[in-house]
């Protein structure tokens, strides 16, 4: 045969081949006898994107297993209207072009009922759209940016932890309340997370009040120069935007500087296990640092949340160490069966975002939740806490505040208890 | 693509050579045939496989645009590139900004698709040639230095101006639906596929016309043999600056269809990982030939899909789960690479050449 | 002036773990003409190696001798069970194995130890002295000054005094006549290896107490910076090393000080850029230049 009548015959051979498929595929509509996607009678499928390896994986890996813990804990209790939950974690590595790759495939291929808790500003977003395009119920965005309020544009994707913005009030309210008069510096990391931070400081103190601001970059582990910059300038009070990693480098660098500021430290890196497992012998240097939460205390034994959490963590998750990362993953579990239970027993995927819109959950959590039909963001406030005697406590009362020039006020409403069995119900 | 003249016609013993019997077949029109036929074939293809499936095979043709230019750059010139992510950000970040402009102007025809691709492969040559013009200067791993820091910097320009860049969240990229025509339920990720199957085809058809033209010989003579090269009257520091250019240009339309892909840019998927990824892919695909980048791609795609399906295959306590989850993958692929090198150094191409090589040849010995 | 000088101290102490990287860079390049990608990881290996040691003994220094000797035996495995068998005819073929490497050992220890940052113990102080009102270096500064000279002295001893050096020198630049007279060439190559991967172990040893801490992906930053200063000195001198790694650690602290951390990328690029087009071959390339 000649490549010509080869090729000729590859051709045509292909152009059949076309033919017939084209004839046979068929683009299915969403008809109403549609079965809701990740929903049957007896489970739920939900999924994720969390960062399991690599350099930032350290910490937030535990998230999601915790979470899943927690479900399991419930699907052992009976699941939610007799449905079990799974839950698919996939790994991104905290790179946004391997989010794309793993979200579509929970949603396209393994079809998902929803996203929960996709992980990092960077990462998330990139997916919004498709998500959106898509009608995927988008809940609790692991991430503090004001992104994931915007209730015109992505009506399916809501919150969970407080924006930066309001942390950097709450936190720069404790400065002028209790520690007037004192120069104020701040670090934040170079990029919305920093600035968004150093927004709700300037709001409450004003921007003539912060002395000296510096950023960092992930890639250069050497703060030693932003550091001698606050030293040379007098610096009193610190606020750090600061993942863990680099509130630890913050304190460890002030401290062989001999610098000894007032420590203030925005949610994301004030976890005391994490801080002290990375500093070592130096974990002592976190005396007296301020930090801001929402969440239950992962050492305080006597809080009715934390006994739940380290039951279903011994029961469900081979009793992996327990830290806030821990508590943060089980607490998403808790409001997700919350807004499911809320859903109701005919489960779709507008009954699901209809659910959260509602609002008014209460939970493991200080603070409020501020969903509404226009209000997306997570929770809406905070408490101050105090490393004292090498054990990271709350004081004071909690505050809420907006993201906006709203004032810091306190929030009075009393925590509630966990239900006897754990599960949350209707 | 001008500046290179890339698509330059064929000389005319090139296409004697090519020549078995009968009339001479152009070069360029046999290239178009295959690419017709490829068209035609991923086409019947997108009707058979789910959205997912469509969307990875979109971004295996994403990647090809990439492997292909580094093939030609390090397999055909011999010339070393860590950068290549960086150059697909180029790409990526120009389409972005352009797909920004004309949808803040209400321009949101999907047409204009077009002048963004080409705008990236301008912005991406005019870098490439930057890059390309100091690369030809250096030689082994001061080549490999100097590329490698481009493909840190690049990245981290986005975060240096992030008025323009918007940092680490980086932009989204409008795009236009899929024309109205092919229905209300047609599934975006086919129109997707379709869109960059095309936009690759074309690429790989300049290609691959350029391997076979005199620019692609020049390329082979410096990699063997520089000094006989210079010789032979080749220009070979032009030639080196030329291979790069047409690499990078293929590389920042890799990245512009990545970007069309994900509909948003951001500087975490085009760091030192992706250029390192991508050469690892090109020489595990096989260097030197084209087909090398196409098992190169898929296996950029593949891959981790692969080896995360062989982890689900184990049922482990949450604990040892933890361990290994994310983990296990990586192993697999650091061990297939390892093993690949030393057991097929000619790569997956090079195996199937091999494998394949009894057969044509046999066949060939019964011809006059 | 104050800010300087802090600036440029603190600069030179982390060029010091930049040199010795740089140097264990330069020792296998010199040896089997690879540039070796793996070299963070390995030394993040016995860095891990070292930690379980302290843990289990309590001692530091028990762990830094472990770490040391896990560094030697690591080099001389990968040589002999993988390296080896690689084909060095494109030598790209030895980068990809590396590479490999990289996300084996990686993953190795993800699983051993988990992904989190472990404590990295520094045996002397990090807290500056103080002279005349100034902070100066601090205790663990003077020792990674004294371990890298130290490290230096010895490689310079080791190829210009002793027997078993030149062989190594012989093996590398001819290996065919050495083969001739009787050297061990591949016994040389290996040796090369294991002694770069126990200097650039001595070098993980230094720079982590000083990062973020214990982790799989701890040297990459390192690596990327010693990789930048071995070819701004040069991959075939052991001085431009040197030279290399305090100049790119104090860039870094310049602009990290001066103009702000984000630049730092850009400011390696234009270091490299100004150096490599002025001298192809790096700041110490041999006069006679090697390109035919």
């Amino acid at each position: 045969m000649r490549p010509m009548a080869r090729r000729g015959l590859a051709i045509a051979t292909t152009l059949t081949l076309l033919a017939s498929s084209v004839a046979c595929g068929s683009d299915d509509g969403p008809g109403s006898g549609q079965p809701v996607p990740g929903v049957t009678d007896t489970e739920i499928v939900v999924g994720t994107h969390m960062p399991l390896t690599g350099p930032a994986s350290a910490g937030y890996s535990k998230i999601a297993p915790a979470t899943k813990a927690y479900f399991d804990y419930v699907n052992a209790n009976g699941g939610v209207h007799g449905r079990k939950i799974t839950y698919k974690i996939m790994d991104d590595g905290y790179n946004p072009a391997n989010t794309q790759q793993v979200v579509r495939q929970l949603v396209l291929q393994d079809k998902v009922f929803a996203i929960l808790n996709g992980l990092g500003t960077p990462t998330h977003t990139g997916v919004l759209d498709f998500l959106h395009s898509n009608r995927v119920p988008d809940l609790f965005v692991a991430s503090g940016s004001r992104s994931w309020d915007q209730p015109e544009r992505y009506p399916n994707t809501f919150g969970f932890n407080p924006d930066y913005t309001v942390e950097g009030k709450i936190l720069a309210h404790h400065v002028q309340t209790d520690l007037p008069g004192r120069k104020v510096c701040f670090l934040g990391q170079d990029d919305d997370f920093g600035r968004d931070s150093l927004v709700g400081v300037e709001k409450v103190l004003g921007a003539d009040a912060v002395v000296d601001r510096q950023t960092y970059v992930t890639s250069n582990t050497n703060v030693a120069p932003q550091i001698g910059a606050f030293k040379a300038a007098g610096c009193e009070v610190v606020i750090l935007a600061t993942v863990p990693g680099f509130t630890a480098l913050a304190v460890g660098t002030a401290a062989r500087l001999g610098f000894k500021p007032q420590w203030l430290v925005s949610n994301v890196g004030a976890d005391h296990p994490t801080l002290s497992r990375q500093l070592g012998d130096a974990a002592g240097l976190l005396e007296g640092m301020i930090g801001v939460n929402y969440l239950p205390m992962q050492n305080d034994t006597a809080d009715p949340w934390i006994q739940l959490f380290t039951k279903v963590n011994k029961e469900h998750n081979g009793d992996a160490p327990f830290d806030g990362n821990t508590v943060y993953g089980m607490a998403v579990g808790y409001l997700f069966v919350q807004v499911l239970l809320a859903a109701g027993q005919d489960l779709t995927r507008e009954s699901l975002v209809e659910a959260v819109r509602k609002g008014g959950y209460q939970g493991p959590s200080v603070a409020p939740l501020r969903f509404s039909a226009t209000d997306h963001s997570g929770y809406g406030g905070g408490r101050l806490s105090r490393v004292s005697g090498g054990v990271q406590g709350y004081f004071g009362p909690t505050y809420e505040t907006d993201e906006e020039d709203g004032p810091v006020n306190e929030y009075s409403a009393p925590p509630v208890a966990p239900p006897a069995n754990g599960v949350p119900s209707a | 693509m001008s500046a290179t003249r890339a698509p330059a016609p064929p000389t005319r013993s090139a296409a004697a050579n090519r020549l078995r019997a009968g009339r001479p077949v152009p070069t360029l029109l046999r290239h178009l045939a295959v690419a017709a036929g490829a068209g035609l074939l991923v086409l019947a293809i997108s009707y058979q496989l789910d959205s997912f499936r469509n969307f990875q095979l979109a971004t295996v043709a994403a990647y090809l645009c990439a492997t292909a230019g580094l093939t030609i750059l390090t397999g055909l010139c011999g010339q070393l590139s860590l950068g290549h992510g960086a150059l697909m950000a180029t790409g990526a970040y120009t389409l972005a900004l352009c797909q920004n402009a004309f949808a803040d102007r209400g321009v949101t025809a999907g047409g204009v698709l077009v002048l963004s691709l080409g705008a990236a492969v301008l912005a991406t040559v005019a870098v490439g040639a930057l890059v390309g013009v100091a690369a030809a200067r250096l030689r082994g791993p001061y080549l490999a230095g100097l590329t490698l820091a481009v493909a840190v910097v690049v990245p981290a320009l986005t975060v240096t101006f992030d008025g323009v860049f918007n940092g680490e969240q980086g932009l989204a990229v409008p795009m236009a639906p899929a024309p109205a025509s092919l229905g209300v339920y047609f599934p975006y990720e086919r129109w997707q596929l379709w869109v960059v199957t095309v936009a690759t085809l074309l690429c790989l058809v300049v290609l691959a016309n350029l391997v076979r033209s005199r620019y692609g010989r020049a390329f082979r003579a410096v990699r063997d043999d520089e000094v006989a090269a210079r010789l032979a009257g080749i220009h070979v520091a032009r030639t080196q600056v030329i291979a790069f250019v047409v690499s990078a240009a293929s590389a920042g339309l890799g990245g512009a269809l990545l970007a069309v892909l994900a509909q948003s840019v951001s500087p975490g998927a085009f760091g030192l990982t992706l250029s390192l990824f991508l050469l690892m892919a090109v020489v595990i695909g096989g260097l030197g030939r084209l087909a090398g980048a196409v098992w190169g791609a898929v296996l950029l795609v593949a891959l981790p899909d692969l080896t995360h399906t062989v982890t689900d295959l184990f049922t482990l306590s949450p604990a040892a789960a933890q361990r290994l989850e994310g983990n296990l993958p990586l192993a697999i692929f650091g061990c297939t690479l390892i093993v690949v090198m030393i057991a097929a150094p000619g790569g997956v191409q090079g195996l199937v050449s091999r494998l394949a090589g009894a057969l044509p040849a046999r066949w060939r010995r019964h011809r006059p | 002036m104050d800010r300087f000088l802090f600036l440029t101290l603190d600069g030179l102490s982390r060029g010091a773990v930049y040199a010795a990287f740089a140097l264990a860079l330069v020792l296998i390049w010199r040896a089997g003409r690879i540039v070796n990608f793996a070299q963070g990881a390995m030394a993040v290996a016995a860095a891990y190696v070292a930690y379980s040691v302290t843990a289990a003994t309590g001692s530091y220094w028990l762990g830094f001798v472990a770490a040391l000797i896990a560094g030697l035996l690591l080099g001389a495995v990968v040589d002999v069970a993988v390296m080896r068998l690689v084909d060095h005819r494109s030598p790209l073929n030895p980068v990809i194995v590396a590479l490999g490497l990289v996300l084996l050992i990686h993953a190795v220890l993800g699983m051993v130890y988990g992904n989190e940052y472990l404590p990295a113990q520094a045996p002397f102080s990090r807290t500056a002295l103080t002279v005349g009102g100034l902070a100066v270096l601090s205790p663990y500064d003077l020792f990674v000054f004294a371990a890298v000279g130290v490290v230096g002295a010895a490689l310079v001893w080791i190829f210009t005094r002793t027997a078993i050096g030149l062989r190594m020198r012989a093996a590398a630049f001819a290996p065919e006549v050495s083969r001739l007279l009787g050297v061990n060439v591949s016994g040389m190559l290996t040796l090369g290896w294991a002694l770069a991967s126990g200097v650039g172990a001595l070098a993980g040893m230094l720079v982590i107490p000083t990062e973020l801490g214990l982790h799989p992906h701890a040297m990459d930053l390192v690596f990327v910076s010693a990789f930048t200063a071995a070819v701004v000195g040069g991959l075939d001198s052991p001085p431009g090393a040197v030279v290399g790694g305090l100049g790119v650690g104090l860039l870094l602290s310049y602009v990290s000080g001066y103009a702000g951390g984000d630049l730092i990328p850009l400011a390696v690029l234009v270091l490299l850029l100004a150096v490599l087009l002025l001298r192809p071959g790096g700041l110490f390339a041999p006069v006679a230049a090697r390109r035919v």
